[in-house]
């Protein structure tokens, strides 16, 4: 409530002092690899326009996509597109009034962590 | 607003370690949230040591057995002792709870203890719930009716009376409400889980004829939609209700009377 005038009362620590738990953490999970899929989503953009550029812009997107690095954010990306679309479908589950129960809840929640741990290997592997 | 860290004024200092109580065997440690108004210094953590030996079993039996032996000038408000009066909720142990009915044997290590999370803090372990009070009469906590008063009472079937099993027994602790991010970041618009409870408690009541101007009130981006079921309420709630399922219950309303 920060933007309730506090006067010169101390604001009580939140974050600093909440213990996370599992709802809180994919719940939170969910917009950071919304947020973070708007940068491969933008290199993938980026290689696809390179392709239609011409081989020499292609071969620079390539470079940088295939190197180690953006290997590395490619398979994150990976990782992160598998579990927003599985969270995205816990928020449909719940949309409908079902699954709120805690120990359902928290069983969804499992069930996204592992989902998409296993989805991005089986990419990984297959692509 | 989304803001990370505390502001300047309340960030938490170390404060001061009491001694141990003579020729206890079971002491137990902890620490306790101190903010005085009268001195202008910014809040800190003092720790204590309790004889378990001699103090009863749940953490405001050590909350008082400190201000009565060790420290009198540590504040809390409690009443009931037996989790019906909401007023010893804190958050112990990282989670939000009532004093009362919180058991010291299921905490491991130290017993860390603030106040409700991300409100203004009157005295030590005592927030400012004066925001949260008007949040929850804004959503017309009554019966609204038209019809004229009947002879003797509102009558309500068995069946009708059940739906509110779940939503009556709330005791407005703030404890749901104090433990929701979105509570944190935008609590002066949005209602909160506790409030909204409430909202749904009465929305559902048969014998309620303000249904429609309800939803109407709730329909607004902040004060209802900034749940993002996070689930912290229903996770932390002493009672064992369920705010999360009330609210996903409100929004599934007015998507139904929306086609």
């Amino acid at each position: 409530m920060a933007d309730v005038n506090r006067g010169n009362r101390p604001l009580s620590p939140h974050l600093q002092v909440y213990r996370p738990q599992l709802t809180s953490v994919t719940s939170i999970f969910t917009r950071i690899t919304g947020n973070a899929l708007i940068v491969g989503a933008i290199l993938v953009v980026w290689w696809f326009i390179a392709a239609a550029k011409g081989p020499e812009a292609f071969a620079r997107a390539d470079w940088v996509l295939t190197s180690y690095l953006g290997d590395l954010v490619m398979f994150l990306s990976a990782w992160a597109l598998w579990y927003h679309t599985l969270a995205g479908i816990r928020h449909l589950i719940w949309d409908t009034g079902r699954g709120l129960a805690i120990e359902t809840a928290e069983k969804l929640g499992l069930a996204i962590i592992a989902g998409s741990a296993i989805l991005t290997i089986l990419t990984v592997i297959i692509v | 607003m989304v803001e990370l860290t505390l502001p300047k004024d309340s960030v938490i200092k170390t404060g001061k370690t009491w001694p141990k109580p003579d020729g206890a065997t079971n002491v137990r440690k902890f620490q306790i949230y101190r903010w005085d108004p009268d001195t202008g210094e910014n809040p800190r953590v003092d720790t204590y040591f309790v004889d378990l030996d001699t103090c009863g079993p749940m953490v405001l039996d050590a909350l008082i057995k400190i201000k009565n032996e060790i420290d009198p000038t540590l504040t809390f408000r409690r009443s009931c002792r037996e989790g019906i009066c909401g007023s010893c909720a804190m958050n112990i142990d990282g989670t939000n709870t009532l004093a009362c009915t919180r058991g010291m044997d299921e905490i491991k290590g130290t017993v860390k203890i603030y106040p409700l999370p991300h409100m203004p803090v009157v005295k030590d372990l005592i927030p400012d719930l004066t925001h949260f009070y008007a949040q929850h009469a804004s959503i017309m906590p009554w019966l609204e009716t038209e019809s004229n008063e009947p002879v003797k009472e509102w009558r309500q079937s068995p069946e009708d009376r059940k739906k509110l099993d779940g939503l009556y027994e709330c005791i407005m602790c703030a404890s749901c409400s104090t433990a929701c991010p979105s509570y944190w970041w935008n609590g002066d618009k949005y209602l909160g889980p506790a409030a909204l409870l409430h909202a749904y408690r009465w929305i559902i009541d048969s014998r309620d004829e303000a249904t429609g101007e309800r939803l109407d009130q709730l329909e607004d981006p902040f004060k209802l939609y900034r749940c993002h079921t996070i689930m912290n309420c229903t996770k932390t709630c002493p009672k064992g209700l369920n705010p999360a399922k009330a609210i996903a219950s409100i929004k599934k309303m007015m998507v139904d009377r929306a086609i």
